[in-house]
């Protein structure tokens, strides 16, 4: 059982690391535009969280939600195909790498307002909490995401009638160039949940078991009755805030540490019995490599060739998924009034 | 002498001299200071004037508009960037309940020299909620001003005029037009804020429009103009108030109004442009007047789509013709 999870949340990680850094390319290629905010770096709070959620539970994310969509089972490639605008997107190309939704996976969408998601996540658990259902709705949100009014309103009004909602902060530091220390009165946003009765707890999301564990507990609390739960993940994105976005205002050190504890090197520490080679080092990504130096490992979960082929196969995928993308057909002006007024049926409007 | 220039130099340049020149200037909003602003437009000003007067703020749009109105409203001369325009919504009750009203409300005790500045616009595949306009909701809240540049020239002035008013000014920027360029003379009296500017005279249609539409609106009317049709383009400058004078004068010569707007066409902008000088206008117009805008659809993430959602160069010039030519066969 243990293995098995660790594999699987292994394989998703790899997966995520590769299909962001293939989306950074196919950005520069000119096949993907607009903003693209990209994941590598917070790996293990989507894979985390997700890995603990059930399938009846209801995922609310941010505009950085590709990983979220994918883990939570969204095929690459329709993912893949919504990021080049086309028609096999999961949000038929409508709504491009900020706006996934998938209805079938309960993947309630990706918002680009920031604070969007605590409203629509508490409304969702409104309706669970209304028919007592065993269900439970995920809401993310970044450290730059509390200080909008929607944060103290929802978490108010989740408290006060006992919803369903798992708030998960993912706490990059960063609000874009503004470091938290500037933008937080409060820099524990765990500390703020007290203000609403929500118990809180903090996590370090460099570390994707301690996520998976905290999520599984706090979910638990959740279908017991207790209501609201709230984890600060704390974590670092590698990149900019978006592909137009340098990220130069953060000091070379912090970007370094943090690299050190990349979460993805983390799992591969837990799962590889001996120390890699030269190219097993290579293939698991430039960044892994000041951490995995040094390091023999304990329990042989994994041989060293399991995790070349993994990252062979997660590299694999995600080829498909752009070929997939690339043939998919662009949508046409039908299809756009077609999601504008779909939902009409046959009501009479005039 | 004027000298070439991006808009957004334009703009920092005219934040510049002001807050130089007047210690109760101040500058707040999203990585506005340190990073030195998401457009450039505030780039190197949290060096010069420190953290009080170039304020890093969160997002909390709708906490620190407001902190604007109460600093006004004490005598300071706030500058509120909002990142986009699509933030703006979550500073509405600010923008248009506390700023455009208050002076009022207050029996006019209460100035409000109070500067909002946010981009806007359909820019590149950003999807439907990072492409809006919204100009039509701001317009419709008396006691707001909307100044709407379109070349460096008029960022320049109506920024520095925006800051020395005592009105409460929103300033409405496009996206796309911060890095075009075009010649600054700092040297150059300023015409009034809100007065409409013929841009190139013609005999045969009167363009009236605004913004990043101004640059397209010259692009057709270049091309038409080797048709043998010869557009008169008004950029207006400004949306509310709007200078009727100067459209109503050219339609008295050209007897045909278009209007050309990137917002979508039900109750934008265009509507009240042409309803009014319609009613003005009514017996010197030839044709009826038309409006060609952006489609009622949220704007599609899908390049291809969302460039059929808005005017471009070719549809501005088919919607001329036939402008003038609905007017012939009438
Ligand atoms: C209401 C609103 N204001 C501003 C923005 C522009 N913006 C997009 S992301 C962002 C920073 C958000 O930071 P955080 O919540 O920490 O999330 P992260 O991007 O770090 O994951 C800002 C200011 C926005 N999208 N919505
Ligand atoms: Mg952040």
């Amino acid at each position: 059982m243990k293995r098995d999870n660790l594999i699987s949340m292994l394989h998703d990680m790899l997966l995520a690391r590769a299909f962001e850094e293939r989306a950074a390319i196919e950005y520069t290629r000119g096949n993907i535009a607009g903003f693209l905010h990209l994941y590598p770096g917070e790996e293990a709070v989507a894979v985390g969280v997700l890995h603990a959620a059930e399938p009846s539970d209801y995922i609310v994310s941010t505009y950085r939600e590709h990983i979220h969509a994918l883990v939570r089972g969204v095929p690459a490639n329709i993912v893949m195909a919504e990021l080049f605008g086309r028609r096999d997107g999961c949000s038929k190309g409508m709504g491009g790498s900020m706006h996934l939704f998938d209805r079938e996976r309960r993947f309630m969408g990706g918002y680009g307002i920031v604070g969007e998601t605590y409203p629509v996540a508490t409304g969702i658990a409104y309706t669970i909490a209304m028919q007592e259902l065993p269900e439970a709705v995920i809401c993310f949100f970044g450290d730059g995401a509390v200080n909008q009014g929607t944060f103290h309103e929802s978490l108010n009004m989740a408290s006060l009638w006992n919803l369903p909602v798992l708030f998960v902060c993912e706490n990059n530091r960063y609000q874009i160039g503004t470091e938290i220390h500037r933008h937080s009165a409060v820099t524990n946003v765990y500390k703020r949940a007290c203000g609403y009765r929500i118990p809180a707890e903090y996590v370090n999301g460099m570390d994707v078991l301690a996520v998976y564990q905290a999520t599984q507990s706090a979910l638990q609390r959740i279908r017991e009755g207790t209501g609201p739960q709230l984890l600060e993940i704390e974590t670092y994105r590698f990149r900019g805030h978006s592909m137009s976005d340098p990220g130069s205002y953060r000091p070379k050190v912090e970007v370094q540490a943090f690299k050190d504890e990349d979460p993805v090197t983390i799992v591969l520490e837990e799962s590889i019995p001996n120390y890699p080679t030269e190219e097993q080092i290579h293939a698991v990504g430039e960044d892994n490599i000041a951490h995995l130096t040094g390091h023999l490992h304990r329990e042989g979960y994994i041989q060293p060739e399991g995790v070349i082929l993994m990252k062979k196969e997660a590299d694999k995928t995600v080829n498909h998924a752009v070929e997939y993308a690339q043939q998919s057909p662009e949508p046409g002006m039908e299809d756009a009034w077609k999601a504008l007024n779909c939902n009409r049926g046959k009501e009479v409007l005039i | 002498m004027a000298a070439d220039i991006l808009l957004w130099e334009a703009l920092n340049k005219a934040l510049n001299v002001e807050m130089a020149a007047d210690d109760s200037v101040f500058i707040l909003g999203e990585d506005v200071g340190l990073y030195g602003g998401s457009y450039r437009v505030t780039q190197d000003l949290y060096a010069k004037y420190g953290e009080w007067r170039v304020r890093d703020t969160p997002i909390s749009e709708g906490g620190f508009t407001g902190l604007g109105v109460g600093a006004a409203m004490v005598g300071m001369r706030p500058v509120v960037e909002i990142m986009t325009i699509n933030f703006a919504l979550l500073a509405l009750d600010a923008i248009i309940n506390m700023a455009a009203k208050i002076p009022f409300m207050s029996g006019g005790q209460f100035p409000m020299p109070l500067v909002i500045r946010m981009p806007g616009g359909v820019a590149k595949q950003l999807a439907a909620q990072h492409s809006q306009r919204l100009e039509h909701t701001l317009m419709n809240a008396p006691g707001l001003r909307i100044a709407v540049p379109s070349t460096p020239q008029d960022a320049w002035w109506q920024l520095r005029q925006a800051i020395r008013s005592n009105e409460p000014i929103v300033l409405l920027e496009h996206e796309l037009l911060y890095f075009s360029k075009g010649p600054l003379d700092a040297a150059l009296e300023p015409i009034p804020m809100h007065r409409a500017v013929v841009r190139r005279p013609g005999r045969d249609l009167t363009l009236v429009t605004y913004s990043r539409m101004a640059v397209l609106v010259l692009q057709a009317a270049k091309r038409l103009s080797a048709e043998g049709i010869e557009v008169e383009v008004i950029d207006l400058r400004s949306l509310s108030p709007i200078d009727w004078d100067t459209c109503t004068g050219s339609i008295q010569k050209t007897h045909h109004l278009l209007v050309v707007e990137e917002d979508c066409g039900f109750a934008g902008a265009g509507a009240e442009i042409v309803a009014t000088l319609s009613e003005r206008c009514f017996y010197e117009l030839d044709a009826p007047a038309r409006r060609h805008a952006g489609l009622n659809l949220p704007t599609p993430y899908n390049g291809a789509l969302e460039s059929a959602s808005i005017p471009t160069v070719s549809t501005i010039m088919d919607a001329a013709r036939h402008t003038i030519l609905s007017g012939e066969t009438s």
